[in-house]
């Protein structure tokens, strides 16, 4: 199968900013080389010039050369070495860089289709491939087949009969090599995909800890693990075995390369055609030639390797994000949207996720259809719904971490998609349902969306949140060290450190998704006051499960399977959405009286 | 020698790491890089056998290795020296032979050799997840995901790169060496103790490199540890990084740690990579010497052309094994930099049963606190002086501002931590003799934080009891009000899960959680904040039939919508620690203290 580019050229790039040191590290190679090849010649000086003709002077003279010879080659090494070590570790920087910038600029459509673990093993495991390549070629990898080169010609020069005989070998040598290296490239290829797989397993185990302890399911894991264990390592073994079948096979090759040379060479001399001390030379030139070979297995192994990692590298790098900006995408200045409160309109939007790849998607099925709805400047607009009738994503359209699949969502008439993303983000703050913390202080997390907050402000932030309160009593209050996914808040408190998070930067449209279900009511409530009560202007998006949530909201719409069903003010809807009724009688029920009814009843029993 | 990453014990509410004076969950470190290397050979001890056969393949290769050059050294000087063409077929013949039998061998040898080494790593990779799993809670409180999962994968593979290759040579190296050595000094005296000088040299170099090697490895291990934590938290949260705009903040804490990983790498292998030129140019002069040498004794008339021919390629031959071995004590540097971290993980204190243990085959659901007391850090208590007694059957609900301690009194029944002071009971007997597999079999747990597997539905469901059927687990999806949505879903019950589940809603995923602890059967079912993404009718559904499938067990419910827990036999409200409020949702309301309290403000705003 031909590819129309070489998926190692991708990378090419990469080692442009390099190409001075590395040339740098070729040409010492190159002298390293010539150094190399003089060696054999010299020992055939001094044995036939020197031991043969019985001349001391020359024997010492040679030596001598051989020895500087040797020290250059020593300082030519160190350079080289050097040199690209240097060029290896900066490809390898700045590779890793790109993967990363690259993750980060993937849409979510795209994230939900990769894994994590599979991502990390691209950033580590395949990138170490390249960084090999790189480093094999600029020593090893070139100096080999430098070698070869040399020998050979030098072998033709001390006797072209004898090269010419040797010539098949040769040739048969190179078809060896090329043979494993396209074999192995997929089996690489698998090796990797199976380490992804290992790669995932482990992180839910580490990820997903306490469930499994809770289930007791560590026999069940274990053997998950094991399965992936076992398969990953059946398939080492495979690559491992073939890669150490080369060697041997190739240094039969040299060995059978000398055989030949002796007997022939042989046969040469007895008739006076060559001397003793060209076949010597010649079988060291032959070592020369095919030795290097033997070095070139360990250049064919990480050959291989990296090419199956620069396919994977290369299917990360070009996949085209879902959601991208226009080139002459507008700012917020330009679209006249700097000062002016938001409104937001949605016309006739539909979705449905892209089945295009991966296959574990919702595919083909409508998320939302026929959503017409419109949230005036300034204004709260709640969305309920039974769960999965589409409420998260819709609101997520609005921020455009998903694209709308047909219709269109306007800011102050203004299609989204004619905005810079990042200026459309700028707008918006988003409270989602998955609290999300990082690893920093509690002020940090605070501060993430605005990092040029100051102290008030953040606990401005805070005490609307209803999160300075507990704040305080944390033992380094501000300061105190959120761990690790925010592992050591409860629930309650991560979502009003995202509040604050989201109000700190003054948003103008501030989206809800949920943000207050592990809020006991009476916080929430204090909070929907704090919220009416901000000094900035801003339109607002809550999805709710609890009427309570909703009951001030300027406008409700009620989402049904992906659709609207009803909209309207909470008096509107009490009386005329059947659904809404049923809302919410199942959550505030008869009123509070018929409960006091029955609670002084049971007192009296 | 520096210690993993630590973070400051920021003392919090909820999770944290208990105060046990065994230091659970701190990282013991390890002594000494050879006792790393003595720690991995038992790991060998299983293939004793084909070690031994890959030793004996050794042997014969390495003879067969000596033998070529030997004839090769013959047939010069019998042969082609004097110019005799006859014998030089035989010779030239026998010469094929002993190359394939050398070869053959080889290959032999390091067949055998793959399998035994990445089985191996197989059993240490094995060794290593099955004593992380059984590590207590805290340790993974305290540790990033990503700095672990280095641990288990790159530095194995650190130790992958040297043992898979390297043995063999090892094996081989050693034995070439002993070999050529003897034949050099059967050859001539005077050569061959020329070639033993060379030995203290080379290993006098390796040592003096391997010494920053081994430093520079373990760096670029820790650095490795450092750049996998930040990315896989920043691939975690990748949605709030975006929603907020701090991609550039992100990608600057991932240039830093790149740039350390880059730093540590030039180091390390800097260092490392330095050592095969030099033993290569160091072998180079041995050669010269040798053929200096030799030609004056030759020239002396002392040793033949044949001899000197066949020492220089000994000598070549010595040189390569001599160069391999320097270099593979170089780079088990690697190796056991990152076995050091690895073993770092295996002193780890795992959560154990201490005590007689009382085997509790049929669990009736009789929980009793007793006094209970528990900090996360002392000075900081979470519970304090909490009794309570529920009776097998009852629904106890658990209310309370968020960071009272709801979350802490459910870990501390499951036994993820250990209590300061009181005690609690299962159906009479002490938890703490109980096992805890037993413990935690009976109880079902929906966590607040919803976590699934990159696995089709089903598998997800049947999480909460493997020998169940499909019928079963559709059947407790039923109950959870989640079979409908299953099977809206393109391949229904077999579904992939993505890892971030985002082809599914939040209120979604925490059906399937429901669902998964229903088909546990558990005896105990704790449900915290278990709907608190689920739309209130659907709620009020799951309520109605939780409460006929747990009559007879106990659950705990821990909510902040009041609807859900209007039904419990008991209600408790939790204020900083302790019960302040305890009765039926009716009794609690007529009291008009907290839980009055609480529940009306839910009617705020509305006129009623």
């Amino acid at each position: 199968m031909t590819r129309p580019v070489h998926p190692l050229q991708q990378f090419i790039p990469f080692l442009k900013p390099y190409w001075k040191p590395a040339l740098l590290a070729l040409v010492c190679l190159l002298i390293l080389v010539i150094l190399d090849l003089s060696i054999p010649r010299l020992i055939q000086r001094i044995i036939d010039q020197g031991i043969r003709a019985k001349n001391q002077d020359v024997v010492l003279h040679t030596g001598l050369l051989m020895l500087l010879i040797s020290l250059l080659s020593m300082g030519m090494a160190v350079i080289n070495n050097i040199l690209s070590v240097r060029v290896g570790e900066s490809v390898a920087r700045d590779l890793r860089e790109s993967v990363f910038l690259k993750i980060q600029s993937l849409s979510f459509g795209n994230l939900d289709r990769m894994k994590t673990g599979g991502l990390m093993v691209r950033l580590s495991s395949d990138t170490a491939a390249i960084q090999r390549i790189v480093n094999i070629s600029l020593r090893i990898g070139t100096r080999a087949p430098l070698l070869m080169l040399g020998s050979l010609i030098l072998m033709v020069k001390t006797s072209t009969s004898l090269a010419l005989i040797l010539l098949p070998l040769i040739l048969l040598t190179l078809g060896v090599i090329s043979f494993f290296i396209a074999k192995m490239e997929p089996l690489f290829l698998l090796v990797q995909q199976k380490f992804d797989r290992l790669n995932t397993v482990l992180q839910e185990n580490v990820a997903g800890v306490r469930l499994i302890k809770a289930f007791v399911r560590a026999d069940h894991e274990g053997e998950r693990f094991a399965a992936s264990n076992t398969d990953f390592t059946r398939h080492s073994v495979k690559i491992l075995r073939f890669m150490s079948g080369m060697s041997p096979l190739l240094t039969l090759c040299v060995n059978t390369g000398m055989v030949v040379v002796i007997w022939s060479g042989g046969m040469e001399v007895s008739k006076d055609a060559m001397t003793v001390g060209q076949i010597v030379a010649f079988t060291n030139y032959l070592l020369t030639t095919l030795t290097p070979l033997a070095m070139m297995t360990m250049l064919s192994n990480a050959w291989a390797s990296g090419i199956a990692s620069a396919k994977r590298l290369n299917d990360l790098l070009t996949m085209p994000a879902e959601v991208v900006d226009h080139s002459d995408a507008l700012s917020l200045t330009q679209a006249g949207l700097a000062d002016a409160p938001v409104q937001i309109k949605f016309e006739r939007v539909a979705f449905r996720y892209d089945g295009a790849e991966g296959g574990s998607e919702v595919g083909c099925e409508w998320i939302l259809q026929d959503i017409d709805l419109v949230a005036e400047p300034g204004k709260t607009l709640a969305i309920l719904g039974a769960t999965g009738a589409g409420k998260s994503t819709l609101v997520n359209l609005v921020p455009r971490f998903y694209e709308v699949t047909s219709g269109r969502i306007l800011c102050n008439g203004i299609d989204i998609r004619q905005l810079q993303q990042k200026a459309l983000r700028s707008l918006i703050a988003v409270v989602p349902q998955e609290t999300i913390l990082f690893s920093g202080s509690v002020a940090d997390n605070i501060r993430y969306g605005a990092p040029t907050a100051n102290e008030t402000e953040i606990m401005a932030a805070a005490q609307a949140a209803q999160a300075h309160d507990f704040i305080c009593k944390l033992p380094q209050g501000y300061e105190t060290r959120i761990e690790e996914r925010g592992i050591n808040l409860s629930g309650g408190q991560k979502q009003r450190l995202a509040i604050a998070r989201a109000l700190l930067t003054r948003p103008r449209i501030l989206i809800l998704d949920d943000s207050t279900s592990a809020v006991d009511v009476e916080t929430e409530t204090r909070i929907q006051e704090a919220l009416e009560q901000l000094p900035f202007k801003h339109t607002r998006l809550v999805v709710a499960q609890r009427v309570s949530t909703v009951l001030n909201a300027d406008s409700i719409v009620i989402l049904e399977k992906g659709r609207i069903v009803s909209q309207g003010t909470h008096d509107q809807l009490l009386v005329g959405c059947p659904i809404y009724q049923e809302i919410y009688a199942s959550q505030l029920g008869n009123g509070l009286e018929d409960d006091l009814e029955k609670g002084r009843g049971e007192q009296q029993l | 020698m520096s210690a993993a990453p630590e973070r400051t014990n920021a003392g919090l509410r909820e999770t944290l790491q208990p105060r046990r004076p065994g230091a659970v969950g701190r990282i013991e470190k390890a002594n000494n890089p050879k006792h790393a290397l003595l720690r991995l050979l038992p790991y060998l001890r299983p293939y004793r056998l084909t070690l031994a056969l890959v030793f004996a393949s050794v042997i014969v290769y390495t003879l067969f290795g000596l033998i070529g050059p030997y004839l090769m050294g013959v047939a010069i000087d019998r042969f082609v020296g004097p110019g005799q063409a006859e014998g030089l077929t035989r010779i030239a013949l026998w010469m094929l032979i002993v190359y394939l039998l050398y070869n053959g061998f080889q290959i032999v040898a390091a067949w055998l050799m793959s399998g035994i080494s990445q089985e191996a790593l197989q059993q240490l990779r094995r060794d290593l997840f099955s004593h992380v799993q059984q590590l207590p809670l805290s340790f993974f409180d305290h540790r990033s995901t990503g700095e672990l999962m280095s641990r288990l994968t790159n530095d194995i593979d650190a130790i992958n790169q040297a043992v898979s290759q390297n043995v063999t040579t090892l094996l081989a190296g050693v034995l070439s060496l002993t070999g050529i050595l003897a034949a050099m000094f059967v050859l001539d005296f005077w050569l061959a103790l020329s070639a033993i000088l060379v030995v203290p040299v080379i290993f006098g170099f390796t040592r003096f490199v391997a010494r920053y090697t081994r430093k520079g490895y373990r760096d670029l291990q820790e650095q490795l540890g450092g750049l996998n934590a930040v990315t896989e938290e920043a691939i975690g949260g990748q949605k709030v990084v975006t929603a907020f705009g701090r991609n550039e903040s992100v990608l600057a804490a991932f240039r830093e740690h790149n740039e350390q990983v880059f730093r540590a790498g030039v180091y390390a292998n800097n260092y490392s990579m330095l050592l095969m030129p030099l033993t290569g140019v160091l072998g180079n002069f041995f050669v010269i010497i040798l053929a200096a040498l030799g030609g004056w004794l030759a020239l002396r008339g002392l040793v033949s052309i044949g001899v000197i021919a066949t020492f220089i390629i000994y000598g070549q031959n010595f040189i390569q094994p001599l160069r391999l071995l320097a270099n593979i004590y170089n780079s088990i540097q690697a190796a056991l930099a990152g076995a050091e971290r690895i073993f770092e993980i295996l002193d780890t204190e795992i959560e154990i049963d201490e005590g007689a243990l009382v085997p509790m085959p049929f669990i009736k659901g009789e929980v009793c606190f007793d006094h209970v007391q528990f900090a996360y850090e002392s000075g900081h208590p979470v519970v304090r002086e909490m009794s309570l007694e529920v009776q097998a059957g009852k629904m106890i609900a658990l209310v309370g501002s968020t960071g009272a301690g709801k979350t802490t009194i459910m870990n501390l029944l499951s036994r993820f931590y250990e209590i300061d002071g009181g005690r609690i009971t299962l159906d009479g007997r002490d938890l703490r003799t109980i096992a805890k597999a037993d413990l935690r079999r009976c109880i079902g747990l929906v966590p607040q934080d919803t976590f699934l597997f990159a696995e089709s539905v089903l598998e997800n469901i049947r999480f909460g009891r493997l020998d169940a059927s499909d019928e079963e687990c559709m059947e407790a999806a039923k109950l959870a009000d989640a079979d409908h949505f299953i099977r809206q879903l393109p391949q229904g019950y077999q579904t992939d899960l993505s890892e971030r589940a985002g082809n599914l809603s939040q209120g979604q995923r925490q059906l399937l959680a429901i669902t998964r602890a229903i088909l546990a059967k558990p005896s105990i079912l704790i449900l915290d904040e278990a709907t608190s993404s689920v739309d209130t009718r659907t709620e009020a559904r799951i309520q109605k039939a939780l409460l006929r499938f747990m009559e007879q067990q106990t659950s705990f419910v821990i909510a902040h919508r009041l609807s859900t827990i209007r039904d419990a036999d008991q209600v408790l409200v939790i204020d900083d620690g302790r019960i302040v409020e305890q009765g039926t949702h009716f009794e609690l309301l007529f009291q008009r203290g907290v839980y009055y309290h609480l529940y009306t403000s839910q009617f705020k705003g509305h006129a009623i």
